[in-house]
């Protein structure tokens, strides 16, 4: 017989967690207690339960197990929300444990009480409470069952005080057996075999790929399947990565911020093998013109992503990877004529790039990471820096580029940037952000220090909240509202000012993370940049701080206008 | 547009704490419009059966079979849209300030619709109809049209269940 409390713990150490993401509480102590007396669950002390979550996501994406978190009840849990909902989102496998007050106590309004699971009911893959000691194995192998199967999501478990003081049985379920959640484990041959005569006979096929390859680790049969087929390829957001960027038949993103050459692609060709994504409004621009006389076939573990927001010719439920071997199996190299030179040749043309804009960009600084650094892993941030990161890193696999596609969370990238350093201790981890969303989760440079975590994280600062600046400057008459962060509410970061060292920021980043031990640089010019990188490479004691001074007036493109057709894309910046 | 309609639903779903209320948040939370839930525990103990009527679209109805499907709390979904089903609602008609005519007239309508009066005192008489909803739309017509202002309404939602050798439609 032991506690509940310790039962909680050997179900971790049974499930082979290797670190647990906890923040205390009183509705927890019970638990931490048993962890103080173990050593095979490391602990990890992050300074936010916000963070806490996007460190246990951030690990979960670069390693491909199961994320756990602790946090205790009330505002413990309300602080984990934003980080559940991102994991949801974007099918990030998490284990979510609550703590709860006595049973006998709940819905009376109990010091640190919320209904957690009422909360976070919605934007989870499943929540609950535990009411009996009794169920409390079974429970717990079925969260991490739950999380990490089908199309993995968070699970929420949320446990009682007395739950947690209750003795009981020290067995756990070897099983699991849950008669409403059966995930699909096979492909319909029969859709396989369909799908494969209407891709034989396409004049300009393309493959339209998903965060869904990348989750199933199908990237290396996708590349195959590239490779013997010859149809071109291009991404999602969430989708790079899915085969090389560097791959020759690879066209880039597609979207309201994708390159030219890969949304014309989508809007011409004449079949669409989209495997792995639900064709969210970013990704298809205006619903009723997007891909008119394309046949699509659409392959996705999760039935209800099928058909959602596009009608699909050839739907198949099955997971990326069964459904690619499968692909593999039937279909042959296929003469496409010019289509795929055409389309390489248009990306040429009309490249994504800011090339033509002097200085220190956002580009260079992702390309001296592309040319120096062998698959580091990237974390972004939500905003111009995500895009850009998403448009210029060089991704070669899974596990490589983490970012919150589908909730678009500020504050995401330094907390999951040092998750994924914890599950990837000889990667070269990078977090880049900008200067609106770092503030978010700016604590974390203690846990980093803490923990030894050599992250670099790259902060590209314009002053402002650029995304929603970029919009304002170009749809609403360049009325800034509440998006500078500059000390002087009227000013602007141009290159003048940089150059002439007009820069007034509150805070100052580089002093900030020199408050907390680590190193901070600050670079303003291109020739900068290698003595900085090289300097963060040198510093393992904790993380660096590269601030990235940029003007503000520097917009992500191209981009396709709100509720625009995707052939309506502005592609440059105007000078 | 949209070519809306009538549906019906059978759910088997966890007879447990919160299953209501994530199954009514799915609808709520994703827009959907539900017309009738009604929801009891079945010949199994553990789970609960519920009817759920809803009026919606093509693409809208086969989102919500897969929402439903996907939750981890639901079992088994019916669709019953091809279905021949037996479906009926209880519906109760209480009728206030009665004068002996009042229920003279309550009784006769109750003898032709084929109603129940299950209860009544010397104000008011209490009517019961368990028929289709949309029957039960016409009797609650009928009473507000001849004791206006003087009726109270109380419907179950429908239940439903597959038809054996007779059908409800």
């Amino acid at each position: 017989m032991i506690s509940g409390a310790a039962y909680v713990v050997k179900a971790l150490q049974e499930e082979g967690v290797e670190y647990l993401f906890n923040y205390p509480g009183a509705a927890t102590i019970d638990i931490m207690d048993e962890l103080y007396k173990q050593d095979m669950v490391k602990v990890i002390l992050p300074r936010h339960e916000q963070a806490l979550a996007h460190a246990a996501d951030g690990y979960a994406r670069s390693t491909g197990k199961v994320g756990v978190c602790m946090v205790t009840s009330g505002p413990g849990a309300t602080n984990l929300v934003t980080g559940i909902a991102t994991a949801y989102a974007d099918s990030v496998p998490l284990v979510c444990l609550t703590g709860q007050v006595d049973l006998s106590l709940m819905g009376n309004d109990a010091f640190q009480e919320v209904d957690t699971v009422g909360i976070v009911r919605n934007i989870c893959k499943y929540a609950i409470t535990v009411r009996d000691r009794k169920d409390l194995g079974r429970i717990l192998k079925e969260a991490f069952y739950i999380a990490r199967t089908g199309r993995p999501g968070p699970v929420v478990v949320d446990i009682p005080k007395n739950i947690q003081k209750t003795m009981g049985s020290d067995a756990y379920p070897t099983e699991v057996n849950i008669r409403g959640y059966k995930p699909n484990e096979t492909v319909h041959v029969g859709q396989i075999k369909k799908a494969c005569s209407i891709i034989a006979k396409a004049k300009r096929p393309l493959f339209l790929l998903g965060g869904g390859v990348s989750i199933s680790g199908a990237n290396v049969l996708m590349t195959e399947l590239v490779d013997r087929t010859g149809i071109p390829v291009v991404t999602t957001l969430m989708g790079k990565g899915a085969i090389s960027s560097r791959h020759p038949l690879y066209l880039g993103n597609v979207g309201i911020h994708g390159g030219y050459a890969p949304n014309v692609a989508l809007t011409d060709c004449d079949v669409m093998i989209s495997i792995g994504t639900r064709f969210n409004d970013r990704i298809t621009g205006k619903l009723s013109t997007f891909a008119q006389n394309t046949k699509i076939i659409h392959i996705d573990v999760d039935a209800a992503s099928i058909s959602k927001n596009i009608k699909v010719d050839i739907p198949i439920v099955a997971d990326a990877k069964l459904a690619i071997e499968k692909l593999l199996e039937y279909l042959e190299p296929q003469d496409l004529k010019d289509w795929p030179s055409q389309l390489q040749e248009l990306k040429e043309k009309e490249p994504v790039t800011q090339s033509y804009i002097e200085g220190l960009t956002p580009e260079r600084v992702i390309q001296y990471i592309n040319d120096h650094y062998e698959k580091p892993i990237v974390a972004t941030d939500v905003g111009q820096n995500q895009l850009w990161t998403t448009q210029f890193l060089e991704v070669e696999g899974n596990q490589q580029l983490l970012t919150s596609g589908g909730l678009g969370t500020m504050g995401y990238g330094f907390p999951a940037a040092l998750g994924a350093q914890m599950g990837n201790p000889k990667a070269r981890v990078f977090a880049i952000c900008g200067d609106g969303g770092v503030q978010m989760n700016i604590q974390e440079f203690a846990t980093a220090m803490h923990y030894k975590l050599p992250v670099t994280l790259i902060v590209l600062n314009n002053g402002f909240l650029g995304n929603v600046r970029q919009w304002q400057q170009l749809f609403y008459d360049k009325h800034y509202a509440c998006t500078n962060l500059l000390m002087d509410e009227s000013a602007m970061v141009t290159r003048e000012s940089i150059d002439n060292g007009e820069f007034d920021y509150v805070p100052n980043f580089v002093q900030l993370a020199e408050a907390y031990g680590a190193q901070g640089i600050r670079v303003t010019k291109i020739d900068e940049l290698e003595g900085a990188f090289k300097k963060a490479d040198q510093f393992k004691k904790g993380p660096t701080l590269i601030e990235c001074i940029i003007p503000t007036e520097l917009n992500v493109m191209p981009m396709v206008p709100a509720g625009k057709s995707l052939s309506d894309m502005i592609l440059k910046d105007k000078k | 547009m949209l070519h809306l309609e009538k549906r019906c639903i059978s759910a088997y779903v966890e007879n447990q704490i919160g299953v209501l209320a994530k199954i009514s948040g799915l609808f709520a939370g994703k827009n959907y419009n539900l017309d009738t839930l009604t929801v009891g525990e079945t010949e199994d103990p553990t789970m609960s059966r519920m009817t759920i009527e809803l009026t919606c679209d093509d693409l809208t109805y086969e989102q919500i079979i897969k929402q439903l499907n996907r939750s981890v709390e639901v079992i088994k979904v019916i669709d019953f849209t091809d279905m021949a089903i037996t479906k009926k609602e209880l519906l109760f008609i209480k009728v206030n300030s009665c004068k002996e005519a009042d229920k003279q007239e309550i009784f006769r309508i109750a003898e032709t619709f084929d109603l129940q009066v299950i209860d009544y005192n010397r104000k008011s008489v209490l009517v019961q109809c368990v028929k289709t909803v949309s029957k039960n739309n016409d009797m609650i017509a009928l009473f507000n049209d001849m004791f206006v202002n003087r009726i109270e309404v109380v419907r179950g939602g429908s239940v439903a269940i597959e038809a054996l050798s007779t059908a409800d439609k």
